[in-house]
């Protein structure tokens, strides 16, 4: 595929339609594997939530609901911004796409910013399963829990840093994704005709986005506060 | 096969795929998917026999009663690294990586997969999920079993299974790619005129293959993360001492690894159904139901997956659902060997190596399938799980199944990929070979599992020693059977006859081209305008060019 | 392969709707957390979390204008992951259960 022109049919197809077809149907296989990719973690998630309920609803107290309430508001606005950045680059808007995508680059920066401090106060209250996980007296302190149910608590966290950890990961690579179709799109490479990588882009992000609205009120907020 | 052109001295066709580029850039940077899938035939060839390096070293050890040949500890290893390379770098590609990548552009009149530069991304994650184990292997190879059940791969494996799992990881994102190329392009490239229903059951085979990888595969992607995340984050997930369930590693494991029994048979019964019109001269019977069949595999099959926990600790109300599940699931299987059958009937029935494959398949699935419902039946498998029924069971679908079905396709579509014929005389020696060699070594296996046998032990009583040197024995017969193709199909490239665009006389888009066929496939896109396998004369003879 | 969405151009009105019910829901779940519905708690969240996805993927994924095979895909990604769950969980649920004699 030429960048420069964008819109050259591929020689295997034997019409654009159908070029733009397949590849939005492939885009939209592939995230119904990572459907199931997150999917297994979910699996993992709900039948320890359903065994050590209370475990899991006092481990959710200590996170910061606030903080992340915020990135879940962070993250929705860059999904607006990126139905924008679709939207524009379907216009032939390539400057505007591109200021769009931008501000998205920028929504997922921040979310990641916020994701390192939340980390880095996990670190500091030594709730990191394996790596740095506090002595048992100090954690039930922290935690509100006491006996075995200090050790469940690793389950918790496990799963808090498994799930977030990989959708974070699917956050850092697609931010470089975006940057590439910022140019492109300042560079005039979008059209009315052809702005097939920003929609399929578009699809992965908004599908990342999905995975944080579910995220968040089952590791947030589990119980009342 | 046609009297009159043997008058005429065949030539190959002076441009072709194999001769368009020469030199190894244009190989491991093509997109051509006939290169691709030739990368794949030489790859799980190499994966092959490694897997059966082992095997080998399997029933040498077997073949006396005591564990004299090697460590209790290495036997572990043993059989752990014949599962691996065997089924996620052979079986799982084997068919859908080599002839569904050669032959689904051909048959549904395309110049190519939906997305070539990922097919060949496919073999590339292939070739380095391939590496990871690789260098495992040379670590001394992992002993936690195929299966890498927890908490023995989490926290007590001292062997090299953080880069197995790597490497499995790897390979199954190739797998989920292939599935999903497959999908795209069965769904948005197919000739003017070429129905759902009018496509080859080779096709709808492959499609309900495809919607396995993509649907099972991440998850035991993930939960291979998981151990991993667990052996080196000494993250509790399947940990008893932190509340861990060790039988959830199983749920999630066996959520994947089912399906993946259904990703390798299913590729080889579209070769059947291929095999068994071509050379029965006939519609296939119940063309229709074949193909529902596949789908109904494919969907069913993600339903029955505790049928591998019966006697792990799980709720014996969920095993009762899964047993009838599992029964459910055969039916499909059933419908695809009574429709194969009465295709027979009937009809012009010959017995060129391709076939004898098929007969082969037919015979040896059906006694693995029938073996599948004696598992499948709950207070039978508390008995013969983890013996060598269950070793028996599942090598009758895999090797007497699907590998049949991998040998017979590739000899059948071998003037196709290759240009020349195979030496009919040393193929039909071969197949034989295969058929006794297999039966000698896995039947006694049976036996030798309801008598109570466990798996994975490198030592056994006594009086299973007879069974067990039957089995030894006709390991040696499979594994010649198994290498004279290697010689004989690597000879025929140089030395076979030429062949024509059609020596079987079959139906099918991918027979109108010549053998081999040109880079673009098509010169301008086919349009179909005859229904499938459609074998009544006139046309019968002038399939044969 | 007919493509019905391959020309169709969203209105800007509807992303902004979608996003003001996108973070009027975030509101409601954050206020639903402090309150207790006793047995109902963990359905009112997923509830919520699952109108919110939906309309990620009707609007902004263009799925309400795609063709039935893209929404076929998303059904079928979706039910295949309620399968792993909830026959996981009938184990789970279905362990204590007395054994009938």
């Amino acid at each position: 595929m030429s960048e420069a022109t964008g819109s050259a049919l591929q020689h295997h197809f034997t019409s654009l339609d159908q070029q733009k077809n397949a590849a939005t149907l492939g885009m939209w296989a592939f995230i119904v594997q990572e459907v199931l990719f997150f999917g297994g973690m979910f699996t993992v998630y709900t039948v320890y939530r359903s065994q050590y309920y209370s475990v899991f609803e006092a481990c959710s107290h200590h996170l910061d609901w606030k903080l992340g309430a915020l990135n879940t508001i962070v993250l929705i606005c860059s999904s607006l911004t990126m139905a924008l950045a679709v939207h524009a680059a379907a216009l032939g808007k390539g400057k505007a796409a591109a200021v769009w995508l931008a501000t998205t680059i920028a929504l997922g920066a921040w979310f990641l910013g916020n994701k390192v401090v939340e980390y880095h106060q996990k670190w500091e209250d030594q709730l990191i399963p394996g790596l740095r996980w506090g002595a048992a007296a100090d954690v039930g302190r922290e935690l509100h829990l006491a006996g075995a149910d200090v050790d469940r608590a690793q389950l918790y966290f496990s799963l808090y840093f498994g799930m977030t950890g990989l959708h974070a990961l699917h956050m850092i690579i697609g931010i470089p994704i975006l940057a590439w179709l910022a140019r492109r799109a300042w560079a005039g490479h979008f059209s009315i005709d052809y702005s097939t990588p920003v929609e399929l882009t578009g699809l992965y992000w908004h599908f990342v986005d999905i995975v944080w609205i579910f995220l968040f009120p089952l590791l947030y907020l589990i119980g009342h506060r | 096969m046609s009297a009159a052109s043997e008058l005429v001295e065949r030539q190959l066709p002076k441009e072709h795929y194999l001769n368009a580029e020469y030199g190894w850039k244009s190989w491991l940077f093509t997109v051509d998917h006939k290169r691709i899938a030739i990368l794949y035939l030489v790859s799980i060839t190499v994966a092959f026999f490694i897997g059966g390096g082992y095997a080998t070293a399997i029933r040498l050890e077997l073949v006396t009663p005591p564990g004299d040949l090697v460590l209790s500890e290495t036997y572990n290893k043993l059989f752990t690294m014949h599962g691996i390379y065997m089924i996620f770098f052979f079986l799982i590609p084997s068919i859908p990586a080599t002839l569904g990548n050669f032959l689904i552009p051909l048959m549904v009149g395309a110049k190519d997969l939906a997305f070539p530069r990922i097919n060949l991304l496919s073999w590339y994650l292939y070739i380095i999920g391939l590496l990871f184990v690789l260098y495992s292997t040379f670590q001394g190879g992992l002993d936690t079993g195929w299966t890498f059940y927890t908490p023995y791969s989490t926290q007590f494996s001292q062997t090299a299974v953080n880069a197995a799992a790597v490497g499995i990881f790897i390979a199954g994102f190739s797998s989920i790619l292939t599935g999903l190329n497959f999908i795209v392009t069965i769904h948005t490239m197919r000739a003017p005129g070429l129905t759902w229903f009018r496509l080859p059951l080779f096709v709808w085979a492959h499609y309900a293959t495809s919607i396995i990888q993509i649907l099972g595969t991440p998850v035991v992607a993930v939960t291979i993360l998981l151990v991993a995340l667990e052996r080196i984050f000494h993250f509790g997930f399947f940990d008893p001492a932190r509340g861990g369930d060790p039988i959830l590693f199983q749920h999630l494991f066996w959520f994947y690894s089912h399906p993946a029994v259904y990703i390798m048979i299913l590729p080889s019964m579209g070769v059947i159904s291929e095999l068994v019109t071509c050379f029965s001269r006939k519609k296939v019977f119940g063309y229709s139901f074949i193909a529902a069949s596949s789908l109904a595999i494919a969907v069913i099959g993600f339903l029955v997956w505790g049928h591998h926990m019966f006697i792990t600790g799980q709720s014996v109300y969920a095993g009762m659902v899964f047993s009838a599940l599992s029964f459910l699931v055969a039916i499909p299987s059933a419908i695809k060997v009574f429709n194969w059958t009465a295709t027979l009937y009937k009809g012009s029935v010959s017995w060129q190596t391709p076939m004898l494959y098929a007969f082969g398949f037919i015979g040896l699935f059906t006694i693995g399938g029938l073996t599948g419902l004696f598992l499948a039946t709950l207070g039978i498998d508390v008995h013969v799980t983890d013996t060598y029924f269950v070793v028996a069971h599942f090598h009758y679908i895999m090797v007497g199944g699907a590998i049949m079905g991998y040998l017979g396709g590739l000899h059948y579509w071998w003037p196709k990929i290759s240009g020349r014929l195979y030496p009919e005389w040393w193929a039909r020696v071969s197949a034989v070979l295969v058929f006794a060699g297999f039966n000698l070594t896995f039947l006694p296996q049976f036996v030798l599992g309801y008598l109570g046998m466990p798996r994975r032990y490198h030592y056994y009583p006594e009086e299973f020693q007879v069974l067990n040197v039957m089995s030894s024995a006709g390991a040696s017969i499979l594994a010649l059977g198994y290498v004279l193709p290697m010689i004989y199909m690597a000879w025929s490239m140089r030395y076979g006859a030429i062949a024509s665009p059609n020596p079987f006389g079959a139906t099918g888009l991918e027979w109108r081209t010549p053998s081999p066929p040109p880079t673009f496939n098509f010169p301008k896109t086919p349009v179909v305008d005859e229904e499938v396998y459609d074998y009544s004369s006139p046309r019968k003879e002038a399939l044969f060019v | 392969m007919a493509s019905s969405d391959s020309h169709h151009v969203v209105p800007v009105g509807a992303y902004i709707a979608v996003f003001l019910a996108l973070v009027a829901f975030t509101g409601i779940t954050v206020w639903a957390a402090g309150q207790d519905f006793g047995a109902y708690n963990t359905a009112v969240a997923v509830g919520i979390a699952v109108a919110k996805a939906t309309m990620v993927v009707l609007i902004f994924m263009h799925v309400k204008w795609g063709t039935k095979l893209t929404q076929l895909y998303v059904v079928a990604g979706v039910v295949f992951l309620l399968i792993l769950i909830a026959i996981t969980m009938s184990d789970y649920i279905s362990r204590p259960w007395p054994i009938m004699r």
